[in-house]
């Protein structure tokens, strides 16, 4: 592993490159190389740069707040956030999962669907399909949408359409395309009426066609480059996720299962409720992004990856039958071990927009979902979690709310977090086996922003480390010299590091 | 013989005793404003109704009508001053609209949406205000109370509980509850209470009922809040 290149010694004498900001990326983020004369890599981190700190401001606020409140985190995944704090609020209302009235749990997952399938095309066809089409090291004018549309446009209106509909399911569920309502304590607000579902069920057809025919594209586009494309910022990591009681692909409801990079159980059905007993955050000096890691594991070998690549390893099978031929042919390629290839996330990713294509329309034709029998309520109780798997993986939402429903303290791990360790190792891996000892050019950086965009990451929901904030002031002369430079640690004490 | 005014050169029937306001609604003319409600006393606090009378500004909500006066309300400059008044009490309280369970029913909202205001223009002033969640049913955020006194006057007049007051002058006013704790959980306030019921924004509501309207079904989708207080308040004032 990369692990010695997160912290070089003599910074001094290192000259520094930055890409800032890293593109195509939800959420602002950098990367920094610090590099000997040689050009050899010493240093490689991803940095978080952005600070939004909801945990701390949603203190104070009525619990029923928090699905409307916390989904503002993001307008990405808007859904996600909401689903979980829904999930988290309906305990606080005495409704577990179980209880929650039939429609309103059908209705949360279509509109979970929705969700994941916009996000994933849009990661897929906006954001990184010109890296997969074109080659990571092409011009920039190549790198973006537009040229996508150039070059491939039947393509490219597939993807806009394919994250239309996505957008149209949620609006029709939750009554807007981002940030809608929805959820409510102990169910929904609304069901959906039959002219709304014939709405949705017209284009499904098309919607499941073309979403098989991206799945086809990303794999061709996989084998077509191999060893390439296994090697690329690969890492052997763990890996962590919700399934169904049976093992299967699950997006909305499930236990925690962890698996190592041999494909070894670690925990398996774990009631997410009990998450802080298995899992842990570390706090590191350089980053507002905290670093989860599995209790027993330990911090230096705990940290795992979430997302779709950890979800399509982790289950046993998917429970719709265009994803789950597609899963097998996926475990194929990998020998029916883990996959570990970075770059498999995006194939991970359109096998689960396939799941998503199809679930939708097995809801449209469940007549549940035009019930109006939609909430359910129970005796209060104190303390909420709700955990989801949001297009980028594991999401975790906690709540304690006092005797007058005010929340007391909350506590979010959103799945690019989960992630941070793993992206920092494929930063460290793509600059250690890519760039180092070469003259560093703008197509050569875009290999970093690669590794990085193949997790998806959205930087701005997973900066909530308030109170610990660590901060770090770097003084640099006008030939790029560092000066001086203060750190305020996770404890609140400030050192000098370096000065002149 | 029947009595007229003119606003903005139409001209309307008025009977003795009727404020400019209200003959205006009777006609079908919308003047903004967010302190007055026909159920109450009028107070004339809020400024949004002002209008030009003659020449000379004056509370719509408090004047009475009077034979052959000549009003002007929907002029540029009327409308400009009242969008600045809006903004005013936008930045002086805590008015976070995308996540307040009172958006889309809500007429500080509306209002700023008929006046077209699109931005806060003066800074805010981020004022540290509390909530008194202590009552069972119903929740105070003090963050969005604009002292319009429309609980005041419905907790007295209709409720006859005086639960309610304002106290402080200038930027230090603030909403009071009758209690000797000052919360709300130690008056005799109910939710079924009108003051529970009268708020014009989100500051006094209803606990456990966020969100239920879905969104398309709320108050204001569909219609702006002319349409909405001219059809409700010409029907009270029937």
């Amino acid at each position: 592993m990369y692990e010695h290149l997160e912290t070089a010694e003599n910074q001094e004498n290192l000259k520094r490159v930055v890409v800032e900001p890293v593109s195509r990326v939800e959420g602002h983020g950098k990367v920094t190389l610090l590099l000997d004369q040689d050009n050899k890599v010493k240093q490689a981190r991803l940095h978080i740069v952005e600070f939004r700190g909801f945990e701390r401001f949603i203190q104070g606020r009525p619990y029923w707040e928090l699905p409307v409140l916390v989904q503002r985190l993001c307008g990405i995944c808007p859904v996600s956030h909401h689903l979980a704090a829904a999930k988290a609020i309906d305990q606080l209302v005495g409704i577990d999962p179980a209880n929650l009235p039939v429609a309103a749990d059908k209705l949360r997952r279509l509109l979970h669907f929705g969700q994941v399938l916009q996000s994933h095309a849009l990661h897929f066809f906006h954001l990184s399909s010109p890296d997969l089409l074109f080659g990571f090291e092409s011009d920039i004018s190549k790198r973006s949408i537009i040229a996508v549309i150039d070059a491939y446009p039947d393509l490219a209106v597939q993807g806009v359409m394919l994250r239309k509909y996505g957008q149209e399911v949620i609006r029709m569920v939750s009554g807007k395309r981002v940030h809608g309502t929805g959820a409510i304590p102990g169910g929904m607000n609304k069901s959906l009426d039959k002219a709304e579902r014939d709405y949705l069920l017209k284009d499904i057809e098309q919607i499941i066609s073309w979403s098989a025919a991206s799945v086809d594209l990303i794999k061709n586009v996989h084998c077509s480059n191999l060893p390439y494309y296994d090697d690329f910022a690969t890492i052997k990591t763990n890996y962590l996720g919700l399934t169904k009681p049976d093992g299967a692909l699950e997006l909305y409801h499930g236990g925690i299962r962890a698996k190592n990079a041999k494909g070894e159980t670690i925990i398996d059905h774990v009631d997410y409720c009990k998450y802080n007993d298995y899992i842990h955050e570390e706090v590191r000096s350089w980053s507002y992004m905290k670093f989860p890691y599995l209790l027993s594991e330990g911090k230096e070998n705990g940290w795992y990856r979430v997302g779709p690549l950890a979800r399509v390893n982790n289950c046993d099978y998917i429970d719709t039958p265009l994803a789950e031929t597609a899963r097998v042919e996926f475990k194929a390629h990998g020998n029916s071990a883990m996959v570990h290839s970075t770059l498999a996330f995006h194939w991970a990713r359109l096998i689960e927009l396939l799941h998503c294509a199809e679930s939708i329309k097995t809801l449209l034709n469940d007549s549940d979902i035009m019930s109006n029998d939609l909430v359910a309520r129970g005796e209060k109780r104190y303390e909420g979690v709700g955990v989801i798997e949001a297009p980028r993986g594991t999401l975790f939402h906690h709540y304690q709310v006092d005797e007058n429903d005010i929340v007391t303290k909350a506590n979010l791990i959103v799945s690019t977090t989960s992630n941070n360790m793993a992206m920092n190792e494929s930063v460290r891996q793509v600059a250690a086996e890519y760039l180092s000892g070469q003259e560093l050019t703008e197509p050569l950086l875009n290999n970093l922003e690669v590794a990085i965009r193949a997790y998806d990451p959205c930087l701005s929901c997973a900066t909530h480390a308030m109170g610990k904030m660590p901060l770090q002031l770097e003084l640099i002369n006008a030939d790029g010299q560092l000066i001086d430079k203060l750190v305020k640690g996770s404890d609140g004490h400030i050192n000098r590091v370096a000065s002149a | 013989m029947t009595k007229t005014l003119t606003i903005d050169g139409v001209t309307i029937p008025f009977e003795d005793g009727q404020t400019i306001i209200q003959a205006a609604t009777a006609a079908g003319i919308y003047i903004p404003h967010l302190c007055h409600n026909p159920e109450f006393t009028p107070h004339g606090s809020c400024k949004l109704c002002t209008v030009k009378v003659n020449g000379r500004n004056c509370s719509a909500c408090t004047f009475p009508a009077m034979d052959g006066q000549a009003v002007i309300n929907n002029a540029k400059d009327l409308n400009a001053d009242r969008q600045k008044i809006t903004q005013m009490l936008f930045v002086e309280g805590n008015h976070f609209c995308p996540s307040c369970e009172k958006t889309g029913n809500c007429q500080l909202q509306a209002v700023a949406y008929h006046l077209n205001m699109l931005d806060d223009h003066f800074p805010l002033f981020y004022p540290h205000r509390e909530l008194d969640a202590s009552h069972e049913e119903i929740l105070i955020d003090h963050n969005r109370c604009i002292f319009c006194t429309l609980c005041v006057r419905a907790s007295h007049e209709q409720d006859g509980k005086d639960v309610f007051a304002i106290s402080g002058r200038g930027i230090n006013k603030h909403l009071i509850v009758n209690s000797e704790t000052g919360l709300l959980k130690d008056t005799d306030m109910s939710a079924s209470d009108k003051a529970a019921h009268i708020c014009p924004t989100g500051a006094i509501l209803i606990k456990h009922t966020a969100y239920q309207v879905p969104i398309g079904k709320r108050i204001y989708d569909h219609q702006q809040i002319d349409q909405v207080t001219l059809n409700s308040e010409s029907e009270h004032d029937k």
